[in-house]
């Protein structure tokens, strides 16, 4: 435990956006409990700007905390943006993940981008 | 409320008085038991002391206690010493799937060698069926090793019906009683064992000690080779202030045996009953009954249990898991797939050992502070929302 920094301490202890938005714009989903990590995104969208992202995970102290991280990170960019936040943007961002969970936790953007695709998918079938 | 510890599995602190009869031997009476001038006469005679004390807390002879440094070289010793003093005899190995790495790995070597090992399955409780160890007996069959009780699960194996079918065979039979040893009687004449393995920080005895029984009669190669100390079993200068540790310790579990188990089991119980009782979506995993007395094991549906032990951790309690997330290999446990827990229980899973210095009043503590966690995490875990928006 004493192997992840306090900013992931501090977002495993108290993480933002937690939840799941009624009628999201945006549904995306990774992992599994096999792996032992599951993220669910949702989002809302409006003016091609993520107005609001949440998650809900099922994982270690470093899926939760990537997945607060990215929640974060995401809010407020538009699509485009977002989109360009990498996996490994997010551990930066967190001063950096234990070695061996680097590809295991990490998958929070890969989640919301998830999410994003699913809106942009959903949105080209109504235009 | 100070931290309270309920990982004892992965360690015991070492009881005081333990301590204190082991210290002369650091500085006072540091010669070497193999010296032939004055210096070793003192630890030369707290060798011959400590082995009986071991002896007797296995009903044993002195003599067929080797010491050895930990649980997993006794069983390293075990099965490549018997394995290549048997080797003419035969090469084919039978053990359970639920046994502690140091007697998995070895085999897998042995394997690698030629050895041909079988695994037993074990039903959901984690319980070994004789019937199938005396189907797997063949003529080739040369070694049987089968733990007493699982220190994950603290399932207790009926070792007496197993070792007896091993005997009928004419196979010998070794169990690994690391978890067991403190906390069940063992008597190797009543269970029957050739070989049994035991480290004495599982019983509040010192790291670095360790013993293998060898009955009489039964051929083995040593691991360490060099000088002739144990009987030329394990080269080495003794360990002499941990191995009398380890005889002070084995003295006080086998003298206060009975008190301790039911003091263990009583907390243990009462741990039992007001988790189930305080927080919905737990599981039971192990026997209900045939388990060590000091361990408790269950899922905590729908969360993960790392998360589970750093939340704890913050609270000052310190548990275990068997998910993939907390081993440092990053896969969860052979012993939780092997009695059929689905990956999600296994992910979700807390084992808690008890010590003596754990009291009914740090229960409810507990109780609270995991209901607390496991709320926390399952409202931002997908599977119970999952579960409440469909149900089952």
């Amino acid at each position: 435990m004493a192997q992840y920094s306090e900013k992931v301490m501090d977002h495993f202890s108290n993480p933002r956006n937690v939840g799941e938005i009624p009628d999201a714009d945006g549904v995306g989903e990774v992992g599994n409990p096999v792996c032992g990590d599951m993220m669910k995104f949702t989002i809302k969208v409006k003016d091609g700007i993520l107005e609001d992202v949440k998650f809900l995970t099922f994982g270690c102290g470093a899926a939760i905390a990537v997945s607060s991280m990215v929640s974060e990170m995401a809010k407020g960019k538009t699509l485009e943006e977002a989109l360009k936040i990498t996996n490994k943007d997010v551990a930066k961002e967190l001063d950096s993940l234990p070695k061996n969970k680097l590809h295991c936790s990490n998958l929070g953007a890969d989640a919301l981008h998830n999410a994003i695709n699913d809106y942009l998918q959903k949105n080209e079938k109504n235009n | 409320m100070n931290a309270v510890n309920l990982d004892n599995v992965a360690a015991t602190p070492v009881d005081p008085h333990v301590l204190e009869v082991m210290m002369p031997y650091f500085k006072d009476h540091y010669g070497n038991p193999s010296s032939g001038h004055e210096l070793g006469e003192k630890p030369a005679r707290a060798l011959v002391e400590a082995r009986e004390k071991v002896g007797d807390f296995i009903g044993s002879n002195p003599d067929e206690i080797t010491f050895t440094s930990c649980a997993s070289e006794s069983n390293n010793m075990a099965l490549k010493g018997i394995a290549a003093a048997y080797k003419k005899k035969g090469q084919h190995i039978i053990t359970s799937a639920i046994e502690h790495f140091s007697v998995l790995n070895p085999l897998r070597t042995l394997e690698k060698e030629g050895y041909q090992v079988t695994y037993l399955p074990v039903d959901h409780y984690g319980l070994v069926d004789p019937e199938q160890l005396r189907k797997a007996i063949s003529s080739d069959t040369v070694l049987v090793s089968i733990m007493t009780a699982n220190p994950e699960i603290g399932t207790i194996q009926p070792i007496k019906e197993l070792a007896e079918i091993a005997k009928e065979n004419g196979v010998v039979f070794h169990t690994d009683a690391t978890a067991a040893a403190g906390y069940l009687p063992l008597d190797v004449e009543k269970l029957k064992v050739d070989l049994l393995s035991l480290a004495g920080d599982q019983f509040y005895g010192p790291k670095g000690s360790g013993a293998l029984f060898v009955r009489q009669g039964t051929r083995i190669l040593p691991l360490i080779e060099g000088g002739i100390q144990e009987k030329g079993r394990r080269a080495g200068s003794e360990n002499v202030p941990a191995i009398v540790g380890l005889g002070e310790a084995a003295l006080l579990a086998g003298e206060r045996m009975e008190e301790r188990t039911k003091s263990l089991s009583s907390v243990r119980d009462s741990l039992r009953k007001q988790l189930f009782s305080g927080i919905t979506h737990l599981h039971l995993n192990g026997h209900p009954d045939k388990r060590l007395p000091h361990n408790l094991h269950i899922s905590v549906e729908f969360v993960e249990g790392e998360a589970l032990l750093m939340h704890l951790n913050n609270a000052g309690i310190y548990v275990s898991s068997g998910s993939t997330c907390t081993s440092q290999a990053l896969k969860s446990s052979h012993v939780l797939a092997a009695i059929g827990l689905s990956p999600e229980l296994a992910q979700g899973s807390l084992l808690f050992t008890l010590n003596l210095e754990n009291s009914v009043e740090e229960v409810s503590y507990i109780v609270e502070r995991l209901a607390e966690t496991a709320e926390k995490l399952r409202r931002m875990s997908p599977l119970y929302q999952k579960y409440l928006k469909e149900g089952s």
